[in-house]
């Protein structure tokens, strides 16, 4: 079940918005697709990336994903607990699994993302 | 392009959920329940692989086994009946055409077993050798081939077969029935662990991929895809061809020198090896673990004092080992064990060491 209060990049990334914050992670497409999640690399908080820049990468055992930012922003918190357990972005991607929390340089930005539905017909055609 | 090719099972496959991906020309399942889960099944109890992609010649007749030696760089008079050796097709230069398994029947009878996006290929080079005209076949279509790997395989397939697998020594087979198919049981595989490949009709396939399923779930068989099969094979340095040796690498530089009898007499290859031996070769495939935590992949480039001198051929985390491990071809007079490199990790050099090989090997029971 793809969330729907949840909006969706191609790149499979999912952004949760709550104020000017935006908690960013993996799809539970894209995490099927990685396999088991074995590394990730996450940036440290203060760095800031712009839409569609790589902020890090995640590794299972068959693949390597860079990541994408969904929205321009500041890293304000990263998701310390997935450097000892990454396997929880495999089990609960949209939950325990999230990375990281940017707080948005335009909110007008996230107009380009994608609802569940329309991300839910995206990975169909993929 | 031409669509990609399904083996028998393909419908059990997608019925018990596996993902499917195309791997040389096929359509085959990857993974079931998850890659490290169905490696950690083949370590500890068992594993089970549908490689019905694999490709299987018939050569027969009194030509045979000359046609056999002449195409292989092992050395085929030294087996018996009913045992089966790892052995490559070489070119003149040298190269590696494909790493295979010969099996002999008897004198007049033999299989070679061969990678399946080589099957093609084989066959052709095969054929074009073929001076004394031996009688082979292509039996690939009609063949389907199941691998059983764990150190619980033995006693889950007991029960299921008329053969005392007690009596069947590692690198034999014999045939037999298996389920009530008439199957060749061969103690091999590509898992460092021991195991049994099971060569039946492709309409066989079906009850016997089930039937082992369903007898060895108490013990903890599961179904094994593709991805396990590759982190099983790395941990126990068996090369695979397309990523660690092909027609540009010599078997002597992939550390293949056992299966490479210079002294067998006349073979394709012979000469650029023997040459090679003489002279020392010029690079070596090295195994290595990395120091920090980034994961090496296939075709990264290796540098040694900030000048890129290789490439890594396999890598992949081991599940077994809890470290990151990988295969590279690196110059010779950098090769030794102990040796730190620098591997390029998405632009930037990470340390990595090489260590001696298997970087697994199963406990002796």
């Amino acid at each position: 079940m793809t969330p729907t209060d949840l909006l969706y990049t191609k790149e499979h990334e999912w952004l949760r918005m709550d104020g000017e914050i935006g908690t960013i992670g993996i799809t539970d497409h894209a995490q099927q697709e990685l396999g088991d999640v074995v590394y990730i690399e996450l940036p440290k908080p203060g760095a800031t990336f712009d839409s569609g820049a790589t902020f890090g990468s995640v590794e299972s055992v068959k693949a390597v994903s860079e990541l994408f930012m969904p929205v321009s922003g500041e890293v304000v918190e990263i998701n310390e607990d997935l450097a000892s357990g990454p396997e929880k972005i495999n089990a609960d991607p949209y939950g325990v699994g999230w990375m990281m929390r940017v707080r948005l340089k335009d909110k007008n930005e996230t107009v380009g993302l994608m609802s569940a539905r329309k991300y839910d017909e995206f990975t169909k055609e993929e | 392009m031409s669509p990609n090719k399904r083996t028998p099972l393909f419908a059990v496959h997608k019925g018990l959920g596996a993902r499917l991906i195309p791997f040389g020309g096929w359509e085959m399942p990857v993974e079931y329940s998850g890659i490290a889960r169905e490696h950690t099944a083949v370590r500890t109890t068992a594993g089970l692989f549908d490689v019905s992609h694999m490709g299987e010649f018939e050569v027969r007749g009194p030509e045979a086994l000359d046609l056999i030696q002449h195409l292989t760089t092992n050395d085929v008079t030294r087996l018996a009946d009913g045992q089966a050796q790892y052995s490559a097709l070489a070119y003149p230069h040298g190269g590696v055409v494909d790493d295979v398994l010969v099996y002999r029947h008897n004198a007049e009878n033999f299989m070679i077993v061969v990678n399946a996006s080589n099957t093609g290929k084989d066959f052709e080079w095969i054929e074009s050798h073929n001076r004394l005209d031996a009688s082979v076949e292509n039996i690939s279509d009609e063949t389907a081939l199941l691998a059983l790997q764990g150190p619980k395989a033995a006693t889950i397939l007991q029960p299921l077969t008329d053969i005392p697998l007690d009596s069947l020594a590692p690198y034999h087979f014999t045939r037999g029935k298996v389920l009530k198919v008439d199957a060749i049981v061969s103690r091999t595989g590509y898992t460092g662990e021991d195991g049994f490949e099971l060569y039946c009709s492709a309409e066989g396939s079906e009850p016997v991929w089930k039937g082992l399923l369903d007898a060895g779930a108490s013990s903890g068989l599961l179904p094994a895809g593709l991805g396990a099969r590759n982190t099983l094979r790395l941990e126990a340095r068996m090369l695979l061809y397309g990523n660690d040796m092909d027609g540009t690498t010599s078997l002597l530089e992939a550390g293949l020198g056992w299966i490479v009898k210079l002294e067998k007499g006349e073979f394709i290859g012979r000469d650029a090896l023997l040459k090679q031996k003489k002279e020392g070769v010029r690079r070596r495939l090295v195994g290595f673990e990395m120091l920090g935590r980034d994961i090496a992949r296939d075709h990264y480039p290796a540098f040694i004092h900030n000048r890129e001198v290789g490439h890594v051929t396999s890598g992949s985390p081991s599940i077994t080992l809890k470290k990151n491990i990988g295969l590279a071809y690196l110059p010779a007079e950098h090769a030794s064990i102990g040796t730190t490199f620098q591997i390029s990790v998405r632009s930037k050099l990470s340390e990595a060491r090489i260590i001696r090989t298997p970087f697994y090997k199963r406990a002796e029971s």
